[in-house]
């Protein structure tokens, strides 16, 4: 993208007036170098949200946005109801509450040295991941409306977790909007028996090393230190995510017309909030988030029990779990007046900040820890929203590296079995996935991961806590 | 080289998938073998067994997503692969056939599963010699 056809507010900060159509600035957070790098479509793509009806303050785009469908990946928009607001199946995407979750597990590097093949092959074998996987529970239609309603609460109450879990979940892991009347046979067809499964393609499960810390103080309220050994899952809704927007995008690509809303393109798909398409998405869409929850959530009871078989002195604690791909109603500031909005992050973190109401006693002090996802060579962050980060984002900040290359370039440029050779050289072991699937997810395919997290932490979006590095990485 | 055939181009988050063909029918059939090359190597896919899908859409856009995206329920729902296509299309109504067999992962490898097509660059066209192709991206 050309520097010189957007404004410079600060070192940061990229504005591109509105022009034509749009009702609202666009707002790119990135550094100069990042910038450069951005393909154009993510102007044009964040120019398209912005000229959609009711959408408050600016369309964002994180340092981490690429081109998408729709809305870029790393676009953040809110909407306001009384305005006409929409919300857009486009703009939540397919994978609803693709997410990461992170466990901090009381072990440290020295307790895993001497069993690590061991944990990567039972990760791996007891894990289900990839394609035509089935988890180990198979839901009834009355049990798949329950899980849709209770998300991880639900989960936990069917013994697969910790009351204290719901605690450190985004909404304590429970959407109350949902609706299963709004999801269709075929999504939950398609769940049936995909709760507990990791998926595949950039979805891990990793066990990760802190090799770094920024911010002492708050790593020790998160409970981390360097040598600390960390389990990551990053994974989504599965099938009923997808069909949920895969059913609903052409009803919004419908409704929109006979509402008069012009539509960029068509995978901006959407409805006002106010309106029975609008209702019933949302109803449906909170269903997905329960799902992915659900899903860590059962993941989760996977990890701990294979822990527990191979390391018993480990204890897995919950620190905290994001969702990426997400439409959610939050009170924000607009022109010094307090608005409900629909704020859509699609390949976005939510990054509150200290004292938000949403958050529990203990990260109310801190600010909510955000966890961003390297590749599997690359590091993972940990941070941790900012009261600032409301404003500029409405608490939203970067989500990963963000590709940097294509699959089918990725897999010209690296055979798999050379990747993996590479990475175990530096200790990392892949388990998993085919090696076509390991070329195409090669380190050198994305962005930098630490540039990215350099942006978001100098543009004030959220703060730097500590740094970690894969040790196992298990792909779909 | 015959004027059926498909092919993937690049996307940098997920993968676009092209079709073509001298009819409408025969770009969707390409298009579909294409969205399994993303999965699979064609190659490795036996046709077993048949499955039918019809599906009905208001353009041939909208019916071109929505062709894909039965196809990746039939796939995620049945477990399988398909590596053979017969579709017809009559006002806006497609009604078509599929041939594979389940998914064995060390038989198939697959390299990724498919979420859904999108309606991101999404195209259908004929060119002025009444050649078609359909295109779109497929998020993965």
């Amino acid at each position: 993208m050309c520097a010189e056809n957007l404004k410079r507010r600060s070192e940061f900060e990229w504005y591109i007036e509105p022009t034509g159509k749009m009702h609202v600035p666009v707002i790119i957070y990135a550094d100069k170098q990042l910038i450069d790098a951005m393909d154009d479509q993510v102007y044009r793509q964040a120019a398209n949200v912005a000229s959609l009806p009711g959408i408050v303050k600016a369309s964002y785009a994180m340092p981490d946005a690429h081109w998408g469908y729709g809305f870029p990946i790393g676009g953040v928009a809110g909407f306001d109801p009384e305005m006409g607001g929409v919300i857009s199946a486009g703009g939540v995407g397919f994978d609803i509450a693709c997410g990461v979750r992170a466990l901090c597990t009381g072990l440290t590097i020295s307790d895993i040295v001497p069993r690590k093949a061991e944990l990567a092959d039972a990760l791996a074998r007891r894990i289900p991941a990839g394609l035509g996987s089935r988890g180990k529970l198979k839901l009834s239609l009355s049990e798949m409306d329950d899980m849709l309603v209770g998300g991880a609460e639900w989960a936990v109450e069917r013994g697969y977790g910790n009351r204290s879990d719901l605690e450190r979940i985004e909404e304590r892991g429970k959407m109350k909007e949902a609706q299963p009347s709004f999801v269709s046979d075929h999504a939950k067809k398609r769940q049936e028996d995909e709760v507990g499964t990791l998926g595949s393609g950039n979805h891990y499960l990793e066990l990760q090393k802190v090799v770094e810390l920024y911010d002492e103080l708050c790593a020790k309220s998160f409970k981390l230190a360097v040598d600390d050994i960390v389990v990551s899952i990053h994974c989504g809704s599965r099938g009923l995510g997808h069909q949920v927007a895969t059913d609903y995008l052409p009803k919004m690509v419908k409704a929109a017309q006979s509402m008069g809303i012009e539509l960029p393109e068509k995978e901006l798909a959407c409805a006002p909030i106010k309106s029975d398409i609008g209702r019933q998405y949302i109803g449906a869409m909170n269903c997905g988030i329960n799902c992915a929850v659900a899903n860590r959530q059962v993941l989760t009871y996977l990890v701990r029990q294979i822990f527990s078989d191979l390391l018993p002195k480990a204890n897995l604690v919950l620190l905290y779990d994001v969702s990426h791909n997400t439409c959610k109603v939050e009170q924000h500031s607009v022109q010094g007046q307090t608005k409900k909005l629909y704020i859509h992050r699609k390949g976005a973190t939510r990054a509150f900040g200290p004292g938000h109401p949403s958050l529990p006693s203990d990260l109310k002090v801190t600010g909510q820890p955000v966890l961003i996802g390297g590749t599997m060579g690359t590091a993972s962050y940990i941070l941790v929203g900012t009261e600032k980060g409301m404003d500029l984002s409405f608490g939203s900040c970067c989500h990963g590296a963000g590709r940097a290359m294509s699959r089918k370039q990725a897999s010209r440029q690296w055979h798999g079995k050379d990747v993996i050779r590479s990475l175990a050289e530096r200790g990392i072991i892949i388990r998993g996935a085919s090696t076509r699937g390991v070329a195409e997810e090669a380190p050198g395919a994305y962005k930098d991961v630490s540039a990215v997290v350099e942006a978001t932490e100098k543009a004030g979006l959220a703060k730097k806590v500590a740094k970690l590095e894969p040790l196992i990485c298990v792909k779909g | 080289m015959s004027n059926a055939y498909w092919e993937h181009y690049q996307h940098p988050a997920d993968m676009g998938i092209r079709g073509f063909g001298p009819s409408l029918a025969e770009a969707f059939e390409q298009a579909a073998l294409a969205l399994t090359a993303v999965i699979t190597d064609l190659q490795t896919i036996e046709p077993k067994e048949k499955v039918e899908i019809n599906c009905q859409e208001q353009d041939n856009e909208l019916l071109f997503v929505g062709w894909l995206n039965a196809l990746l329920y039939e796939m995620a729902t049945r477990r399988m692969l398909f590596g053979r296509f017969k579709v017809k299309v009559e006002n806006g109504q497609l009604i078509a056939s599929a041939w594979g067999e389940p998914i064995n992962v060390n038989k198939h490898e697959p390299v990724v599963e498919v979420k859904a097509a999108t309606y991101g660059d999404l195209k259908v066209k004929q060119d002025k010699n009444g050649n078609w192709m359909a295109q779109c991206i497929v998020d993965v």
